[in-house]
């Protein structure tokens, strides 16, 4: 192979088009690519992968008022949530599956079931994507921001510098610059879940993972898990709930695919999530060519200038 | 109830209809970038100085000393500012010198941080050769003289480097997630170009004498009706976003900006042999600059609070493909 084609194999699909990452990144044989998969359609909003996150990763507190948005006063994800669990009320539609889950509340009643309350609630724990090709990290001017082993997009919080150009890649809204008294040695910086790389390391599952109670949040190989997603949503399409849907886990989508991926039970803007994200610097080529044909137009146009005669 | 649909921003005096979407509680979905007015202001002082270092170094050439004096010292001031506002709007200032740890392409704000560190010291050294210049000529030896003599040299490789500073910064904020700054990258380069030409060539007129300003009102012309020809292009091309620049803050600064632009470029071609005419024009033309800077900024930001900008053109964009 000559170089100029071993180089053309390197960097094939780098910056969009499905890869894995981790030998993209330059680790010679690394572990399978490590993700999860949240199964919106069994969780039950209790908030024990958030509150699991901020214990392990000593998250400080966020917004700290009732939001009157439904059973969500955590508000979004940023640098000082990193697992956010999003809940939507709205009137049920379909059929409703058996989800297997254990039959305790309410006592047996004489109304007919048309004659309860039309009613549905969505709840998603919503958590850094670790994109195939992450905006975030191809942008960070520090390399901060870096590729773990496992395929992971992770802060090196005592590199980063805060210029926050990160915050404005992500096409998820995910990474945030943190607020806070200034003698506290993260903030000014950018957070964000790192698939907590420390128990990764340690071969243990991550904190939220570890503490959901129904198995809503999986956490394994990406190539397991997106196998499992497929399954699951086979077996719910089956079941009648055909709003069931997979989020993040097309490597042909405009990110590559994502290490976490979800189902969903309703479009992903209702979550909060963009429907069709693409990663910004796909175009980023595109744009270097504008930009250095618009930087020969400046240098031809001072140039001209100076070509007319003195007066 | 929630009420997962939303509309968009409130209704204006609009007659097209506001698009229905789907968001979550209305917020948004992409986060704006966390910076202040500073790296508007330097977009400003960036294209300044670029420009500039391309006019005092024509100038050194054609035998024009006042214009290029005028250029130096914009080149120098506008490279100053730029490297004050870069490094106060830092998460953490003190650690601005992460940025030289490492090179990357993929990082148009790496390629820009290593473009400014190449052309910064070119053109501060063509800038000192013109401050040695005006020192009494028994001081003008030894390293003070050799920085003299390296002024020509340094002044036009400064002038090579100085396009691309003048054109990444369009790339440093279309290689983003907002909207309307991505919706703009194929004409935010020729924008931002033709920006930093009329903001220099204002300064030249301002600072260098009518007889030898010639150069510089050409070049600020020339920079005026490349930025409004590129705007116009470039808001046709951005797709629903286009209209945050003409809203709100970002759509006063647009606006602003046109109208001093306009007037600068007239009064350059119409009164440019007049002294006080060139300074007025001049200083339209810069101020139009700076205003296409924090209008297209607010612009960006603006994009990013409403998931309207976000949500309706991928949600096009999934159902044209079922």
């Amino acid at each position: 192979m000559s170089l100029r084609e071993s180089l053309s194999d390197r960097l094939a699909n780098s910056l969009f088009g499905p890869l894995d990452p981790a030998p993209n990144a330059g680790y010679d044989d690394p572990p399978a690519r490590k993700g999860f998969f949240t199964d919106t359609s069994v969780c039950i909003g209790c908030k024990a992968c958030e509150v699991a996150c901020k214990e392990w990763n000593d998250v400080p507190e966020n917004a700290f008022e009732m939001l009157g948005t439904s059973y969500d006063n955590s508000h979004s994800l940023n640098a000082n949530q990193w697992r956010h669990v999003a809940f939507i009320e709205k009137p049920a539609t379909g059929a409703r599956a058996d989800l297997g889950m254990p039959t305790v509340g309410a006592p047996p009643s004489d109304t007919p079931d048309d004659e309860k309350p039309d009613f549905q609630w969505l709840m998603s724990s919503d958590v850094c994507k670790h994109c195939t090709h992450a905006a975030c990290l191809d942008v960070c001017p520090t390399g901060s921001l870096f590729r773990s082993e496992f395929g992971t997009v992770v802060v090196q919080d005592e590199i980063c510098n805060g210029c926050g150009y990160c915050v404005a890649a992500c096409p998820y809204g995910v990474i945030d610059r943190r607020h806070g008294p200034a003698d506290d040695p993260k903030v000014g910086i950018a957070q964000k879940c790192t698939l907590c790389y420390d128990r990764l390391t340690d071969g243990q599952r991550p904190a939220c993972a570890q503490a959901c109670p129904t198995e809503s949040i999986l956490f394994g190989d990406v190539e397991e898990l997106r196998r499992t997603a497929e399954e699951r949503v086979a077996r719910l399409h089956e079941q009648g709930i055909m709003d069931a849907r997979l989020y993040g886990n097309d490597p042909e989508d405009g990110v590559g695919g994502t290490g976490a991926s979800f189902l969903l039970l309703d479009e992903p803007e209702v979550y909060g999530l963009p429907p069709d994200p693409v990663v910004t610097t796909k175009d980023l080529p595109a744009m270097y060519r504008q930009a250095a044909t618009a930087a020969a137009v400046f240098l031809a146009g001072a140039a001209a200038a100076f070509l007319r005669r003195k007066p | 109830m929630s009420g997962a649909r939303h509309r968009g921003s409130p209704a204006r005096d609009s007659i097209v209809p506001e698009a229905e979407f789907a968001s979550y509680y209305g917020r948004p979905i992409v986060k704006a970038a966390p910076w202040e007015h500073d790296i508007a202001y330097y977009l400003f002082t960036g294209g300044l100085a670029a420009g500039s270092a391309v006019l005092g170094t024509g100038a050194d050439l054609t035998g024009r000393p006042g214009l290029r004096q005028a250029a130096r010292v914009g080149s120098l001031a506008g490279l100053l500012a730029s490297v004050f506002f870069l490094v106060r709007d830092l998460g953490r200032p003190s650690r601005f010198l992460n940025m030289l740890r490492v090179m990357k392409v993929t990082s148009p704000m790496s390629v820009g941080t290593w473009l400014l560190s190449l052309h910064g010291p070119l053109a501060g050294l063509a800038s000192a050769g013109e401050a040695v210049g005006l020192l009494p000529s028994r001081w003008q030896r030894g390293p003070l003289g050799l920085a003299r003599r390296a002024a020509r040299p340094a002044g036009i490789a400064a002038a090579v480097t100085a396009p691309p500073v003048a054109a990444y910064t369009a790339v440093l904020l279309s290689d983003t997630a907002t909207p309307a700054w991505h919706s703009a990258h194929r004409e935010l380069p020729f924008v931002f170009c033709g920006s930093a030409a009329a903001a220099s060539g204002g300064w030249g007129m301002i600072g260098a004498p009518v007889a030898e300003a010639g150069p510089a009102r050409a070049f600020a012309v020339g920079g005026a009706v490349l930025e409004l020809a590129a705007e116009r292009r470039m808001e046709q091309s951005m797709g629903l976003a286009a209209e945050t620049l003409h809203q709100g803050k970002a759509g006063r600064w647009m606006k602003a900006s046109k109208a001093l632009t306009v007037l600068g470029a007239a009064g350059t071609l119409l009164g440019g042999r007049s002294r006080v005419l060139s300074v007025a024009s001049g200083a339209a033309l810069m101020a139009g600059s700076l205003c296409t800077r924090l209008g297209v900024f607010e612009a960006g930001l603006a994009s990013a609070h409403d998931p309207k900008y976000t949500v309706v053109p991928q949600r096009e964009r999934v159902d044209r493909g079922r």
